[in-house]
């Protein structure tokens, strides 16, 4: 179950931002911020790898005390992050990274959509619905 | 892609409205093409965000643009681009010897002044997914004799 789920545009800004509402939104927007230093490293590192290892999925980027946060760029230069609460240890990385597959697929939704605006804050109700889903899903 | 039939028969039907409407004097006649063009645009953005989902992360700029000539062009146009060639310093030229949209009308020299408006939008295309891509670029098409025509691409340096 994350505890924070944030798309963030390839100029670095957030197109939406979401994080469970019981607990500081400020600290979850500090960490989502200081994340996109180490998904920039993670990208220049990887443009060296072999092709198997240029996978959308970045893993673990860095763990706090209490949180895990994941990263996910697609080839747009989105960038996916999730924090996760590191409680939760049956959460595995294969999980993560299905649920990052969802967000992408519903992220390539909005963008198909042709009443949506590149670069707009996302406000699309089906991408919150599933955004919710993810949020409260029990793993 | 869906149907091809029906992309063809869409986009022919959306030059001759753009034209239309610009008869009627609702949008200026010289911006048709850029009208075209823009459309296109947005349709490549959308476009390249489905297709680049499942592939692994791209190396370079030439490796964009391979993946430009053989999977998109594959899925839209249900062909590879026949001829890529570049100078190395941002200037690309994608050849293709039987482009979709100008398949059918006759070929040789008699329409050739038509085809630059079936063109914008592929033009826009192409602009559209290499942008979202992160590459920032001039698209131009030239026809000397139907159907065959080449896109020129060039990359706008930061």
């Amino acid at each position: 179950m994350a505890v924070c789920i944030a798309v963030i545009a390839k100029e670095n800004y957030p197109l939406y931002i979401r994080s469970t509402p019981m607990e500081n939104e400020l600290k979850f927007h500090y960490m989502v911020h200081t994340s996109l230093d180490v998904v920039d490293e993670k990208i220049s590192a990887m443009g060296k790898a072999l092709v198997d290892q240029r996978e959308l999925y970045l893993g673990l980027l860095y763990p706090t005390e209490d949180y895990k946060v994941y990263g996910y760029v697609t080839n747009s230069k989105v960038k996916f992050v999730m924090v996760v609460d590191s409680s939760n240890t049956a959460l595995r990385d294969n999980e993560i990274r299905s649920m990052f597959r969802k967000l992408h697929n519903s992220y390539t939704d909005v963008m198909c959509n042709p009443f949506y605006n590149p670069g707009d804050r996302i406000q699309s109700r089906v991408f919150d619905n599933m955004v919710t889903s993810m949020m409260i899903q029990v793993c | 892609m869906a149907d091809e039939a029906l992309f063809l028969l869409l986009h022919n039907e959306m030059v001759a409205g753009v034209y239309k409407s610009a008869e009627q004097g609702e949008v200026e006649n010289g911006r048709c093409i850029t009208k075209l063009e823009n459309m296109g645009f947005r349709v490549g953005q959308g476009l390249i965000e489905r297709f680049t989902k499942d592939t692994a992360r791209f190396k370079d700029e030439l490796d964009i643009m391979k993946f430009i000539c053989k999977d998109f062009w594959t899925t839209v146009f249900k062909k590879q681009i026949d001829n890529l060639r570049t100078n190395h310093q941002g200037i690309y030229v994608l050849q293709d010897n039987k482009f979709r949209l100008l398949t059918q009308m006759s070929a040789g020299k008699q329409y050739l002044e038509h085809a630059s408006k079936y063109l914008a939008f592929t033009c826009g295309l192409i602009r559209g997914g290499l942008s979202n891509l992160g590459i920032k670029s001039i698209v131009t098409a030239e026809v000397s004799s139907m159907p065959a025509c080449k896109f020129q691409v060039m990359i706008q340096k930061l």
